[in-house]
């Protein structure tokens, strides 16, 4: 049973598009009031199972359920749940107005409370001076906010959001992301927000679902997904990583001493099912520092560097020519190594970690 | 442009075009422009005069006439109201039932009759008609012209119809709109420039029908081309230019109406 804490509980869900399976077992549990991303690359199942949840998909097998109450057999207009569609999909036909009372009048309410939460939802979006023209008279970005108070606004359980933001330019994504995260707070209803940004992911979510071919990766708040991925395709995923192919001499208590390129030794937190043998090391790229060769966890060539504005990239060779990339703020008291220095790189203790495949 | 063809480099292109359109429009501007001669001759242009307007409607032959057009007005009406009818429900079900079972031969089957020879049909439905012992008159001519217009009807609903995209169902029913509602709310107004432009052309195909109307219609029930027909067997008088070109006004504008209502609802789509 689903402790009550549990807005949508997804439990072992399969959805086959005949041999094509979009979903392989996926479990989920999404919390009360609270903004969750399923984030993953293209394909990997994100729209199958905010479609699965809104019940505009069967799935093939697996319960998912609201509140406890399985929604199986439930069609879509009987679900407590409302979908901020990707393209929107606003009645070209009816005003910004009767858009938001759309929902609220098919679920019975009378026409005088109707009209009233229109108002207050249109007010949360602060479109309440568009609210007589048709959407066509709009742009993407008051089309995007009418599509969030008519989701909004019959007080849904559970509000979808099929990569809401898409559809406009990075300047207004932006200013919306932080937007959208204060209106989820204060309504107070779980959002399930997809994404393939992992950039939006981190900055707007309470937890993330890193997902990859059906399956979900991970689960964890931003802080742990960037900082301790359970594996490569989460490490890789998200943000930019060095991945070093180390060997692994021991494992104990989740602390592993492994032999870095160049035969130094090193001790970092492992992922849970890590052995010994051949592995690979993650390291973030801003968190590691330039030092004297002989005092570095490891050495390398400088090639090349890149001004990035706030920060300078150096791109580096290690002794078996693997490449790697490390981040400098750009501080006037940084000190920019030449091309073609040795020098020590030194990684900070906890931000390596050791991953399995 | 690279690779469009300029078809004025065709030799003798332009003296094809000229005789083709000659023939296709002269007979109809001679037609128009003699039904205003003041002379009963139908070749010598006697003045330019009402007079055959006029006989139209006040002349021996008046009543038959009227008689004729109000038939022929009940049954484009009601034919084509009908054939809407089932176009609507079959350009639904055609693009929204998915992989719908015998789709392309339901889709055939519903577009045949543009293809079959018009003749084939009529003399097909004469025969079906005294096969079931049904007396020809209003009635089977009303039941013939349904089923011809249909295919008219549908061609413009069902390319209106693939224009929609189905996620403005999807939203309704996420917004608890029951099928149903979601159907009468958002998708029947989505639809209604494809039904208006449908309803036009069924109506005009069934209002200029003659040959299968010819085949059907039984004694003594005529429609406004049958009686026609009949009129120009006892020899052609310029009144009969008259009716001619006031029916040409009536298709010219209707067909303008249906195009024009078409063109409205792309352009609010292009909107959005
Ligand atoms: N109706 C369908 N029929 C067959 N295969 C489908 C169907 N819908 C989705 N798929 C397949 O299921 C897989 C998951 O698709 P889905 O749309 O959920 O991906 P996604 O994670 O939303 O990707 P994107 O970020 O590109 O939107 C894909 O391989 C896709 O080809
Ligand atoms: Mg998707």
């Amino acid at each position: 049973m689903a402790s009550p804490e549990i807005a949508v509980s997804v439990d072992q869900v399969v959805k086959r598009y005949g041999n094509v399976t979009a979903l392989n077992g996926v479990s989920l549990d999404i919390r009360e009031n609270e903004f969750f991303t399923l984030l993953g690359p293209s394909g990997c199942g994100k729209t199958t199972l905010l479609r699965a949840i809104a019940g505009f998909e069967d799935v093939t097998e697996g319960h998912i359920r609201l509140k406890g109450q399985d929604l199986v057999d439930q069609p879509p207009f009987k679900r407590p749940v409302n979908t901020v569609f990707q393209q929107y999909a606003l009645f070209p036909h009816m005003s910004v107005t009767e858009n938001v009372l759309f929902g609220l009048l098919r679920k019975s309410w009378s026409r005088q409370d109707a009209e009233r939460r229109a108002q207050d939802v249109l007010e949360l979006v602060q479109l309440s001076d568009f609210a007589d023209r048709k959407p066509g008279q709009l742009s993407g970005g008051q089309q995007q906010r009418v599509a969030l108070a008519r989701a909004l606004a019959p007080r849904p359980e559970v509000l979808l959001l099929d990569e809401p933001l898409s559809a406009l330019d990075l300047k207004l994504r932006q200013a919306v992301r932080m937007e959208l995260k204060a209106i989820q707070r204060e309504t107070g209803i779980a959002f399930i927000f997809v994404t393939h940004d992992q950039e939006e992911a981190l900055t707007m979510s309470d937890r993330i679902a890193v997902m990859s071919a059906g399956h979900v990766q991970q689960v964890g708040t931003p802080k742990e997904i960037y900082e301790t991925p359970v594996n490569r395709f989460v490490a890789d995923f998200i943000g930019e990583t060095n991945l070093l192919d180390v060997q692994v001499l021991s494992v104990t208590g989740g602390l592993a001493q492994v032999l870095m390129p160049g035969n130094r030794n090193f001790k970092c937190p492992a992922a849970a099912v890590v052995n010994a043998g051949p592995g690979h090391l993650s390291v973030r790229p801003e968190r590691i520092s330039v030092c004297a060769e002989a005092a570095g966890d490891l050495s390398a060539t400088v090639i090349d560097h890149t001004y990035l504005g706030t920060d300078i990239q150096l791109h580096v060779k290690l002794v078996d020519g693997e490449a790697m990339s490390v981040r400098l703020q750009n501080a006037e008291t940084t000190l920019m190594p030449e091309t073609g220095v040795v020098v020590g790189l030194s990684l900070e203790a906890g931000a390596a970690r050791l991953l399995a495949d | 442009m690279a690779g469009k063809t300029d078809l004025r480099r065709f030799p003798g292109f332009l003296a094809v075009t000229t005789l083709c359109l000659f023939v296709l429009y002269a007979p109809l501007i001679v037609v128009a422009v003699y039904s205003f001669n003041a002379s009963t001759s139908i070749t010598n242009w006697g003045g330019m005069s009402l007079m055959w307007y006029v006989d139209v409607f006040t002349g021996p032959e008046a009543p038959k006439f009227q008689k004729a057009a109000l038939n022929s007005m009940i049954i484009a009406v009601c034919a084509s109201v009908i054939a809407t009818i089932v176009a609507t429900l079959a350009a639904v079900a055609m693009t929204r039932a998915g992989r719908l079972r015998g789709k392309i031969f339901s889709f055939a089957l519903i577009n045949l009759p543009l293809m079959v020879p018009e003749v084939v049909t009529a003399v097909a439905s004469l025969v079906f008609f005294s096969a079931i012992g049904f007396t020809t008159g209003l009635t089977t001519i009303l039941i013939a012209h349904t089923v011809f217009c249909i295919p008219f009807a549908y061609l413009p609903i069902s390319a209106r119809m693939q224009s929609i995209p189905d996620m403005y169902e999807q939203a309704a029913m996420d917004l608890y709109a029951s099928p149903r509602e979601a159907f009468r709310l958002v998708l029947l107004p989505l639809m209604t420039p494809g039904i208006l432009s449908g309803f036009l052309l069924a109506f005009i195909i069934s209002l200029d029908d003659f040959l299968i109307t010819n085949f059907v219609k039984g004694a003594g029930v005529e429609t406004l081309p049958t009686a026609i027909f009949g009129s120009v067997k006892q020899g052609i008088k310029p009144n009969i230019m008259a009716i001619s070109t006031l029916m040409l006004v009536v298709s010219v504008a209707f067909v303008s109406l249906s195009w024009l209502v078409g063109r409205m609802g792309q352009d609010k789509k292009k909107n959005n």
